[in-house]
């Protein structure tokens, strides 16, 4: 099912775009690297405004938080015909190890399964290779949320 | 003990609750404000600021950054509350919204449900007007110590 092709492409693409255009996902710096299959990854590059520990240097769990978050909503719109307004329910993330300071974060989301209200997502955070997790995330999304539309023009 | 603790202990001891915040750099860009209640308990605050928005047609606060908002009084509340000179290490965070964060402050408080030698448990709550009615609640672990 997760090597499927989005079931809509366009809408994939445009809700990637839209989901980092937000402001808080721009003060982040997030960007949208793209998606295999049914797979998003996004991106945040290493800025010392993000950072948690001064003493360390590792960025702050917080940003590991946003991106899990934002990665795994657009896994949700991978599944989806048209866009529909979805809001996180509940969100949980394991920390694994330590950021490595300096170094840019991917995180890496799916949808394993769309129910008729709620989806569930699932995702990995690393820095080189999601074999090599920084951070595990699971969440699920309540489907239709709110009848205004996220998209005000309906670009998809 | 790291030079971050040594600040963070010299801060407390003093109540110079900006000077903390400030030392944290994503707490200081997210705009978060920390002080004490009438009984003495830290309580953070979150005033609403256009860069911490999710969703713009609503609009609400992004549900990550309320998870870094919370994440981030958690682990203050317990360096506050400890005399350990170790920062803790958080293991995994568990957050329930429960309604959309409006454009208006955000707030949180903190209970230490059990300290270990080696875990604590957090239970963080958050919400804006009405305490009644929470807008995210979460719950954290941390470590406590590194095996030397």
């Amino acid at each position: 099912m997760t090597d499927a092709a989005p079931a809509n492409e366009k809408l994939l693409a445009t809700a990637g775009a839209l989901f980092v255009s937000f402001p808080h996902c721009v003060t982040l710096g997030m960007q949208y690297l793209g998606s295999v299959g049914r797979k998003p990854t996004l991106k945040v590059d290493w800025r010392d405004d993000l950072v948690g520990n001064p003493a360390s240097g590792v960025l702050h769990g917080g940003v590991i938080t946003s991106i899990v978050d934002t990665t795994s909503a657009i896994a949700v719109t991978a599944h989806m015909d048209e866009l529909e307004t979805i809001a996180t329910l509940d969100l949980r993330i394991d920390y694994l190890k330590a950021a490595t300071p300096g170094k840019a974060i991917y995180c890496t989301a799916e949808c394993y399964r769309l129910a008729s209200q709620i989806a569930f997502t699932r995702a990995v955070c690393y820095h080189d290779s999601p074999d090599d997790p920084i951070a595990h995330g699971v969440a699920t999304f309540m489907r239709d949320s709110n009848p205004k539309p996220m998209l005000v023009e309906g670009a998809a | 003990m790291s030079q971050f603790m040594e600040t963070f202990l010299a801060l407390r001891d003093e109540k110079r609750f900006a000077d903390i915040i400030a030392a944290v750099p994503y707490a200081r860009l997210m705009g978060v404000a920390c002080g004490e209640d009438e009984s003495g308990e830290l309580l953070f605050s979150l005033p609403f600021a256009e860069r911490n928005v999710g969703n713009t047609t609503l609009p609400a606060l992004h549900g990550g950054l309320i998870g870094g908002f919370l994440e981030n009084a958690a682990l203050l509340h317990l360096m506050w509350n400890r005399e350990s000179l170790e920062a803790p290490k958080i293991v995994d965070f568990s957050l329930d919204y429960l309604r959309s964060g409006k454009a208006t402050t955000l707030y949180a408080q903190c209970e230490i449900t059990k300290q270990g030698k080696r875990v604590a448990h957090v239970l963080i709550e958050a919400w804006q007007e009405d305490r009644r009615k929470p807008v995210a609640v979460a719950r954290a672990h941390f470590l406590l110590s590194t095996p030397s």
